[in-house]
């Protein structure tokens, strides 16, 4: 009888001895993850959805939101949450017969929206087509010579601000979503990073933050918005907003400014006198990949 | 009545706990093989949680997933092993709906597969988050729960549902066999035959995520749903067949012929016709041709000078054909090792033509028609090592657990000596049904 208590107490005691090798080595196997969560605040972890909160909260995130800039950036910069204005609705045309593909909106969208600098993310992608079709499987976005080439044209893309968009029906947590005056915006701090929109965009309109994104102190663009520019965690999804810090505020999106040709038009079409009207009254337009009925409010032309 | 529940409830209370007690035992003691087994498992998934420790802590830049290819290996497992959980209804359905009497004694060892294949599919999913600390808002009534419109939100009903459903199963079934009873058919039924429905549901809705993308022409296809069906009816009967072998030699579980012979007729059928959906969806995307057919030229020939697929998907569509040709050969049903190896074959086969051959090229070109190539990194090979460690911890356990409680070597036996304070009421209601077994 003894021999068997000992025979047991032996096993549970290996036993006992073999669940703490292993709780211990879980324990090591996840110690990446505790340097990780060190910078992840319960206020943060808690936050609430971008539409539940109130203004009290939301200047309370935003003052938040700064303060994390700060520790991990080292710059002031001031963030705000800018609402729709009623009666606006905007909308963007892009004349292809003068775009000459430079790359500057691309660029001007690289610096504005504060984007990750090793990878020189921009929301904005070039095609260089051939003249004569419209066939994207003939396009290049990765041309690497002088432009306009002979026999080329180019054709900015970038979100298309859907009025059906694939991207918000399939978020599994309402992470993104259309607001009034036409914008498609991603609450950062909500998404989950699924990348099931994503896989939804037409248009590859969408980029993900495969790592928390690297800007010099200097190159950090200070004046920024809760659903547009502010610099973006690690692990969720982007996209173009239309500028929303700039043109909910009566300004141009930056990719226009910086556009030498003049090829971008911009503007609330709500607004009888405005030059993106005229464009879209004016204008033979067309919208890419119209036979998804994904309803874009993007539009090209030609002049010629 | 009323005065009768409390008293059952009380010797459950009792019970219950005993169960779970015994099942712990259960699952940590056993051969050195077993303990040998369970350390390799073990180890496995330690490396797959410190590779996803680090993922989440570096960013996914630590995979090799990129803005045009999205998804990768984890998605790939996840679509493959939905399957997996789905395809082990095929024992359910002969046993409860045709009454298979043979089919019935193992059955449950198909339903705590699709338990060990559901725990996978969520781990999957969660692996491949950017932020898996939000997974709350997830939460139906916590988070904000985009149902109906988002597919993703159908498919944590469904797999959390079929979960449960056969955890509720297995759960059931053990413990009544543990106390010596007959399981009463009206806990466990209804839910058997609401659980077949619900395994094709898993499936629909995780091809749903994918046909119903318009950007995505290659996925943009009606026959994904019905194609994810029946190949996941050749793949849960293959990896079950393989376990009832393993099974046969490694314990005392008593496995009739009959079991086998229907799931590899079933798969004589299922296999062909997954063979000829393939066949009709090669034969849509090359006769119509046009920009459509970029994924799939890409897939099986390579385009513009990039390869990457082309000898994995010809590799399935070997195995495939070979397990094919193997299952009707007569000789596949005298020597065991042929059906193995067919087996063995098909599993290979559809966890590239299902996984890496179904998400990844519908990713190349992208959407613009850039093309940008995909493998994955060590990290992604790791975590999925580690998930599929940790399945088959939990099929292991759970059958360690199951084996000797069907067979009837663990049971509540000392219901009535051990336990003189609670012999009243429910022990000799039950004593008499004990004896007749």
């Amino acid at each position: 009888m003894s021999e068997l208590e000992n025979g047991i107490s032996r096993r549970t005691a290996l036993k006992g001895v073999g669940a703490t090798l292993g709780a211990a080595a879980f324990a090591r196997a996840l110690a990446p993850l505790t340097e990780w969560t060190a910078d992840l605040s319960v206020d943060q972890f808690l936050q609430k959805h971008y539409r539940e909160l109130t203004p009290e909260a939301m200047q309370q995130v935003l003052g938040r939101l700064e303060a994390e800039t700060k520790r991990d950036y080292g710059v002031d910069v001031e963030i705000e949450d800018i609402k729709p204005t009623p009666g606006v609705a905007f909308a963007y045309a892009l004349n292809l017969s003068i775009c000459i593909g430079c790359r500057k909106c691309a660029e001007a969208c690289h610096k504005e929206n504060n984007h990750d600098r090793p990878s020189q993310n921009s929301y904005i992608r070039v095609l260089e087509m051939e003249q004569g079709s419209l066939d994207m499987e003939r396009g290049d976005t990765m041309y690497d010579h002088p432009v306009p080439a002979p026999g080329k044209f180019y054709m900015p893309v970038q979100c298309q601000q859907c009025d059906n968009p694939p991207c918000v029906h399939v978020c599994p947590v309402e992470a993104t979503w259309k607001e009034p005056d036409g914008i498609v915006v991603v609450d950062y701090n909500w998404c989950i990073g699924c990348r099931y929109c994503e896989a939804a965009c037409p248009y590859h309109a969408r980029r993900f933050n495969w790592q928390k994104p690297e800007i010099p102190a200097e190159e950090i663009n200070p004046i920024q918005a809760y659903l547009s520019n502010r610099i973006r965690p690690q692990g969720v999804v982007e996209k173009c907003h239309f500028c929303l810090h700039r043109t909910r505020q009566g300004r141009l999106p930056a990719c226009l400014e910086a556009c030498p040709t003049g090829a971008r038009v911009f503007g609330n079409v709500l607004d009888p006198a405005s030059e993106i009207r005229w464009v879209l009254e004016h204008k033979r337009v067309f919208v890419l990949k119209e036979e998804l009925g994904t309803r874009p409010r993007f539009f090209y032309f030609f002049d010629e | 009545m009323s005065a009768k529940t409390p008293k059952i409830l009380s010797g459950h209370l009792v019970s219950y706990p005993r169960f779970l007690w015994e099942s712990i035992v259960l699952a940590t003691e056993g051969s050195p093989l077993f303990y040998g087994w369970m350390t390799l498992l073990t180890a496995l998934s330690l490396v797959g949680v410190h590779a996803w420790a680090t993922q989440v802590a570096n960013g996914m830049i630590t995979t090799h997933m990129t803005d045009q290819v999205s998804w990768g290996l984890y998605i790939a497992n996840f679509t493959f092993i939905v399957g997996l959980a789905a395809g082990a209804v095929m024992m359910v359905i002969p046993a409860y709906i045709y009454h298979d009497h043979d089919m019935h004694d193992v059955v449950i060892i198909g339903e705590l597969l699709a338990i060990a294949a559901i725990v996978m599919c969520l781990l999957f999913v969660t692996v491949d988050l950017g932020r898996p600390d939000r997974f709350w808002h997830l939460i139906p009534g916590i988070g904000r729960f985009h149902w109906p419109m988002s597919m993703l939100t159908w498919d944590v009903i469904v797999l959390n549902g079929y979960l449960l459903l056969n955890l509720h199963i297995c759960g059931y079934l053990l413990y009544t066999r543990f106390l010596g009873r007959q399981p009463n058919p009206r806990w466990y039924v209804p839910f058997v035959f609401l659980s077949i429905g619900w395994a094709i549901s898993i499936h629909t809705v995780t091809a749903f995520l994918y046909q119903g993308l318009g950007g995505r022409p290659f996925w943009n296809t009606a026959i994904l749903a019905p194609r994810f069906i029946v190949s996941a009816f050749v793949t849960g009967p293959a990896f079950i067949i393989l376990t009832l072998q393993l099974l046969r030699r490694l314990t005392d579980l008593p496995i009739g012929a009959r079991p086998m012979q229907t799931l590899s007729s079933i798969m004589r059928i299922t296999i062909l016709l997954n063979l000829f959906m393939v066949a009709s969806e090669i034969f849509t995307e090359f006769y119509t041709g046009g920009a459509h057919v970029s994924s799939a030229i890409y897939l099986y020939f390579g385009l513009h000078g990039h390869h990457g697929l082309v000898p994995w998907i010809w590799t399935a569509i070997g195995f495939n054909v070979t397990a094919a040709v193997l299952l009707h050969l007569p000789v596949s049903r005298r020597k065991s090792w042929v059906l193995n190896l067919a087996c063995v074959l098909c599993f290979i086969g559809l966890w590239i033509e299902k996984g890496m051959g179904l998400i990844v090229p519908g990713f190349i070109p992208s959407t613009l028609h850039e093309l940008v190539e995909y493998s994955p990194s060590l990290i992604e090979w790791k975590v999925m090592a580690g998930i599929w460690a940790c399945g088959g911890l939990v099929y292991t356990v759970a059958l360690k657990i199951a084996i000797p409680v069907l067979t009837g070597r663990v049971g509540y036996r000392d219901y009535a000596t051990d336990e003189p304070g609670l012999t009243s009421a429910a022990p000799s209601e039950e004593a008499p049904r004990m004896a007749q077994k």
